[in-house]
């Protein structure tokens, strides 16, 4: 945007800056098509009204869903899936800090039974965020009895809101798929669930997509939540998995600190892609 | 030539209007040029890296060994991949074990990159290989990172050497000068140094990776790298060269449908080697890199 004309660099700028925030061919070839038609409609040449088009179309694209939790339901259960080493575990403990803070009580249920110290992890950070914990009684226990405890526990000792973390899993395994599928299926019969959040990493490329719509299949997704937006990555993918799945974005994670959690905000997020 | 299916049906239609012609024009070699920056954008090869590769192939492609081809859409392939693997490097390379043990190997990379796991990994396929490692608890900072390594080590059969609780207690870079006392004491030949990770853009926990590399000086440095990462992959590899180096790369999660082209973006950015492959959770979900598959990977099959 260096120039003060629109011409031929200024596109050709404009389309290697949203690739390489990760937006993809697709929703970069149909972005800048917009623009093209705005640019012309308006009779501007003006790179900075370019910018602000920009900026304006991300916003009101991003912010077509609601972001807002659901989380009225006593006890209010939240799913927490994704695939592996995307910062659900981390999530949870902010998650629950935040709840906290807000005067809810809370409980984690270790339903990872399956990584190397996972429940040790989730321990500390529900001891961080000031959240009990249900563990597994046993090593390599069904994560769905483990999940199905801990919804128990929230019902019996009336706690707000319980959380249950699971194990990483690539969308493409299928057995793993069919565990959560169970998970939910599971918890169901106890109480419906509240929210079911799907971690995503922002240094994820087009692969994103495909993690949401498999994780929409078999778990039920009502939101995403975009972790590591500390880092250079831009996460721009997340447009399109919001428009292809419909899915809103609910929670930002930016750091590894207990309180590097807040809401989504398309101005805020477009502020970061677009400067 | 089945193996470069989807590309190569992309190209087939660019060359559809072609057939009987024999010499591809500028505008056709263009149009071809455009199907290939697309089909590696889709897997996420950085547009830098994309960019210089297509340059290439383009050059390439207006030469005589297509013009006279019978089908030029797979002549352009086949240069495509030949490319791809020029970059990705010919053979794997191995690990360089020291001359005098213990080999020492540091692990480096973004959050949740598949580092503690590539430690186990990596311990027990060297254990197999007749190898006595130590994994050192070098990551003070993420909740339970000792305890995960310890486990691992467990479940590889290899020893720790784990002398400070972490969660934030303890100095990773004294922790890791002591593992080479220790690991020399009780013969240790090789050492496994999992290390917190970091972002690039986090100048301080970079600082302290290269004080560990400095304290160490170690024979191997294998950055860790998923491969769903997107076009960060090159900001990335960037700065874990600046900030703490590193001779070898390790492409983590190529059991998910990720085209990873993290792999080439990486290889041709930093002129490291991509040694390995981490393809699953369990420890044995590990082999050595090969060139040729991640190629037709990254093409789509
Ligand atoms: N910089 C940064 N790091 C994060 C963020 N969220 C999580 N992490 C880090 O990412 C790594 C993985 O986080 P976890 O919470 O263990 O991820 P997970 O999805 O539970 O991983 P698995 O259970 O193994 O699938 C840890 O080192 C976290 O500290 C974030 O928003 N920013
Ligand atoms: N599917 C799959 N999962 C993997 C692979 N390598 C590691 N993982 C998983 O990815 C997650 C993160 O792995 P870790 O080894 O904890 O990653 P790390 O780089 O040590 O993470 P931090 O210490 O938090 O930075 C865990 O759930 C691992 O089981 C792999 O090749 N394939
Ligand atoms: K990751
Ligand atoms: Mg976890
Ligand atoms: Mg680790």
């Amino acid at each position: 945007f260096a120039r003060n004309t629109i011409d031929a660099d200024t596109w050709s700028g404009l389309e290697d800056a949203m690739i390489s925030a990760d937006f993809g061919p697709d929703i970069t070839d149909s972005v800048i098509e917009e623009l093209r038609a705005s640019v012309a409609k308006y009779k501007t040449d003006d790179p900075a009204d370019l910018k602000r088009m920009l900026r304006e179309t991300l916003e009101e694209r991003l912010a077509r869903l609601d972001p807002t939790l659901t989380l009225s339901a006593r006890p209010a259960v939240v799913l927490v899936v994704g695939v592996n080493g995307v910062g659900k575990t981390t999530t949870i403990g902010k998650f629950a800090k935040f709840l906290v803070g807000h005067g809810r009580t809370v409980v984690v249920g270790a339903a990872d039974t399956f990584r190397a110290a996972a429940v040790e992890q989730l321990a500390t950070w529900a001891e961080r965020g000031g959240a009990e914990i249900v563990r597994p009684q046993q090593q390599g226990q069904d994560p769905a009895s483990v999940a199905f405890q801990t919804v128990e526990w929230a019902q019996r000792e009336s706690i707000d809101i319980a959380i249950i973390d699971t194990a990483g899993r690539l969308q493409t395994k299928s057995g793993l798929m069919d565990e959560l599928g169970k998970i939910r299926r599971v918890i169901e019969k106890q109480t419906e669930i509240a929210e079911v959040l799907l971690v995503l990493d922002a240094t994820t490329g087009q692969n994103g997509v495909a993690q949401a719509e498999a994780f929409i299949q078999h778990a039920g997704v009502t939101g995403l939540v975009i972790t590591k937006l500390d880092g250079s990555a831009r996460a721009g993918f997340v447009l399109a998995v919001q428009e292809r799945t419909g899915i809103p974005i609910k929670l930002v994670g930016q750091g590894e600190g207990i309180n590097d959690l807040t809401g989504f905000t398309p101005h805020v997020f477009v502020q970061g892609l677009v400067g | 030539m089945a193996t470069f299916g989807n590309l190569t049906d992309r190209l087939a239609d660019t060359f559809k209007n072609l057939r009987g012609k024999g010499k591809l024009s500028e505008a056709d070699v263009d149009r071809t040029v455009r199907e290939i920056r697309r089909a590696l954008l889709d897997a996420d090869v950085a547009l830098e890296v994309v960019k210089d590769f297509t340059g290439r192939v383009r050059e390439r492609a207006l030469g005589h060994e297509v013009s006279g081809a019978l089908n030029p859409a797979q002549q352009v392939v086949q240069i495509v991949n030949d490319e791809l693997v020029t970059i990705l490097g010919g053979e794997a390379r191995r690990i360089e074990f020291a001359k005098n043990p213990p080999t020492v190997i540091m692990l480096a990379g973004l959050q949740g990159a598949g580092k503690t796991t590539l430690a186990g990994k990596l311990s027990k396929w060297l254990a197999a290989d007749g190898h006595t490692p130590l994994l050192v608890a070098a990551d003070l900072q993420r909740p339970n990172a000792v305890t995960q390594l310890q486990v691992v080590a467990g479940q590889a059969g290899v020893a720790v050497f784990a002398p400070e609780p972490g969660n934030g207690k303890g100095d990773p870079v004294k922790v890791a000068k002591q593992a080479l006392k220790f690991a020399k004491d009780k013969q240790h030949d090789v050492v496994i140094i999992d290390t917190a990770g970091r972002l690039g853009v986090d100048a301080e926990l970079m600082k302290q990776a290269a004080n560990i590399r400095k304290a160490v000086d170690p024979d191997e440095v294998l950055f860790v790298i998923d491969a769903m990462i997107g076009q960060d992959a090159v900001t990335t590899a960037r700065a874990f060269q600046d900030g703490v180096d590193f001779t070898g790369v390790v492409l983590s999660k190529l059991d998910g449908d990720a085209r990873g082209g993290a792999a080439l973006s990486v290889a041709s950015i930093t002129g490291r080697p991509i040694m390995f492959a981490s393809t699953g959770e369990g420890l044995d979900d590990f082999e050595p890199f090969h060139p040729d598959r991640m190629a037709s990977r990254i093409l789509d099959l």
